[in-house]
């Protein structure tokens, strides 16, 4: 994109491109956790009222209340921004922006679409891991900060939950990873191209069971209900926000909402094709370009790519979407449970579930070779490697990749880094 | 506007996260407050992960966000919290405190610097583009290979003595996982045997 735009510029210089293209993509992130927060708070309100039997907010905003969560957000701002006396002033303040830029960090290595990614990471799974886990460091200095008793166990209680529950999601990112062989996420979503057969969700019973496994460790582990134990604010009134007020305590609830639908475009990516949808659209779209209107078959055709990665964009936003939605239907459903109630359901069911689904993915097609219906296309594509026959000609690259007893060369540099600078 | 034009950006990355680094490494180690000083902690290990990431190392990066920001200081500040309580949070250091750590700290200063200044290629400015694209690969396989004893880099190197000495790490690894995996069993036994002591001192 940058070179793009330093070819609109006539002069020589790198910098315009690459500031500009900096500012699009932080302007188009920002976007998830801020304007995300507006809908899906206002989904959460008009969904609960639905389940509760109410109507939800109707007044501000016509007859659907769409614009409650803006009259929200300005009585926030408007509200009187308060630090308790025997708070550390500056952890205090530095807290939320800490617990906002762990979530918003992550949605740079998250793709979107084919391509669309402001950050293309070899190792994209992997980081989201490590940097959603950080998240738990602003509600622990919030906690810490905030100089109450109150607080801190309200933190303790998250970090010791948020802690736990890594490791079971852990074991369920890795299902994917294993069977793509990659841990590059555009990669892994491009894999689960076609119909909806080639979802991972449906590549064997397993995955289909660790799906479960990780959408459970993924709501306790942005601490929604029934694991929102940090906060539960009808029995233990907020924890570890007790003391904020204002806006500090709204980029709190941005970052949980940014997180919310993170976890749910990773599930949407790992295991439900990502931007490919049920049906092939997007090569539907490739097709009739090339068919119908004359492109060639490897050409480029960049106004059809463009509107096969906006529907693929728009696939992902609403797949995530119906995460968020699952997750704020539960919310609504299920009974809080207990501290040492949400560790035992990581312990001793989510983290033996996972490690049990993991061995058995990995029996189904190498130990067992039985079928998927998955398209057979992995174990083709491994990143940055592939086998090469002795017999071929150095350079030749054995099309299916199945010689069994071959020497392993290193092939750099046939990714793509669109994106990336 | 010329002089923005000339800056390396690379260069300019490199030096903004290295100097936030040093500044928060400093913060730590001048904060008598435990509670900021691990809060610095963190932020100096992230501007780190952020040098790795800006070296190409992603999988590195990823790994020290992980490990040492998402594990290590988590527990770090875990620890601080629970024990921390009215004037145990304001840390004093002794004199000898500070003669310990200047030793310690110093010669690793001094191995690290003469380290760097043995390498040739540091001492000069010049970058030949086969160093840059040999160090470009990105990827992480040939790591992840080597560990189950797979070495990538075979086929690369041309003497045949060499080539037969270039074995992966697969035992080194298994050894270093068991080693683990008992020290975890170990931790788990330890706390649930106290636990059980304490249940049935109450009986």
């Amino acid at each position: 994109m940058s070179e793009w735009i330093n070819n609109l510029i006539p002069i020589a210089w790198e910098w315009p491109g690459f500031l500009l293209t900096a500012i699009i993509k932080a302007a188009l992130l920002i976007h998830i956790p801020a304007v995300g927060a507006l809908i899906f708070i206002w989904m959460e309100r008009k969904i609960s009222g639905r389940i509760q039997d109410r109507l939800g907010p109707t007044r501000v905003g016509g007859r659907f209340g769409w614009l409650q969560t803006l009259a929200d957000g300005l009585k926030l701002v408007t509200k009187e921004d308060i630090t308790p006396g025997k708070a550390d002033v500056m952890l205090f303040r530095m807290a939320p922006y800490l617990s906002f830029a762990a979530s918003f960090a992550c949605l740079m290595a998250l793709p979107v679409a084919a391509g669309w990614v402001a950050v293309r990471l070899n190792v994209a799974a992997f980081f989201l891991l490590a940097v959603l886990g950080l998240e738990v460091f602003g509600v622990i200095l919030a906690g810490w900060a905030s100089g109450s008793k109150w607080s801190l166990f309200g933190a303790m209680r998250e970090a010791a939950q948020v802690v736990s529950y890594e490791v079971p999601i852990g074991l369920c990112v890795i299902v994917p990873v294993m069977i793509c062989g990659t841990m590059d996420l555009v990669t892994i979503g491009d894999m689960q191209a076609g119909w909806f057969n080639n979802w991972l969700v449906l590549h064997d019973p397993f995955t289909f069971g660790i799906f479960w496994v990780y959408f459970t460790c993924a709501t306790a582990s942005v601490n929604r209900a029934p694991f929102d134990l940090a906060e539960a604010e009808s029995e233990l009134v907020a924890g570890f926000h007790t003391e904020y007020s204002g806006l500090r305590w709204s980029i709190f609830f941005m970052a949980e909402y940014g997180s919310m639908f993170i976890v749910s475009a990773l599930a949407a990516i790992l295991f439900f094709g990502g931007w490919h949808g049920p049906v092939p659209v997007t090569a539907i779209i490739h097709n009739m370009a090339i068919h119908s209107m004359g492109f060639e078959i490897g050409g480029t055709a960049p106004f059809w790519h463009f509107l096969a990665n906006l529907l693929g964009c728009a696939n992902l936003i609403f797949k995530a979407t119906i995460g968020v939605t699952v997750m704020i239907w539960v919310r609504w459903t299920l009974p809080r449970l207990r501290i040492d109630q949400v560790i035992t359901t990581c312990w001793k069911y989510c983290v033996p579930l996972s490690a049990f689904m993991f061995v058995g993915v990995l029996c189904w097609q190498t130990w067992w070779g039985l079928p998927s219906p998955n398209r057979e296309i992995r174990g083709k594509i491994r990143e940055g490697w592939v086998q090469q026959d002795e017999s071929v000609p150095s350079g030749e690259v054995r099309a299916d990749g199945s010689a069994a007893e071959t020497q392993i060369t290193y092939q750099a540099g046939t990714r793509n880094y669109e994106g990336s600078n | 506007m010329l002089l923005i034009a000339a800056i390396n950006w690379h260069s300019f990355f490199f030096l903004l996260f290295a100097l936030v680094t040093c500044g928060f490494a400093l913060g730590v180690l001048f904060s008598s407050n435990i509670v900021r000083m691990a809060f610095y902690l963190t932020i100096a290990l992230g501007t780190t992960s952020g040098l790795f990431i800006l070296a190409g190392a992603h999988f590195v990066g990823a790994m020290q966000l992980m490990i040492y920001v998402g594990g290590t200081l988590v527990l770090l500040i875990f620890g601080v919290m629970l024990t921390a309580h009215e004037g145990a949070v304001l840390m004093k250091t002794r004199a000898g405190d500070w003669v310990v750590a200047v030793i310690a700290g110093g010669s690793l200063l001094a191995l690290l610097i003469s380290a760097a200044v043995s390498i040739p290629t540091w001492r000069s400015n010049e970058v030949t583009p086969a160093d840059l694209t040999a160090d470009d690969s990105h990827s992480t396989s040939s790591v992840g290979l080597a560990l189950i004893g797979v070495r990538t880099d075979i086929a690369t190197e041309k003497d045949a003595t060499l080539r037969r000495g270039l074995s992966g790490y697969l035992l080194a690894f298994e050894i270093v996982s068991v080693h683990l995996l008992v020290v975890l069993v170990g931790a788990a036994y330890l706390a649930r045997a106290k636990q059980r002591l304490a249940t049935t001192g109450d009986v």
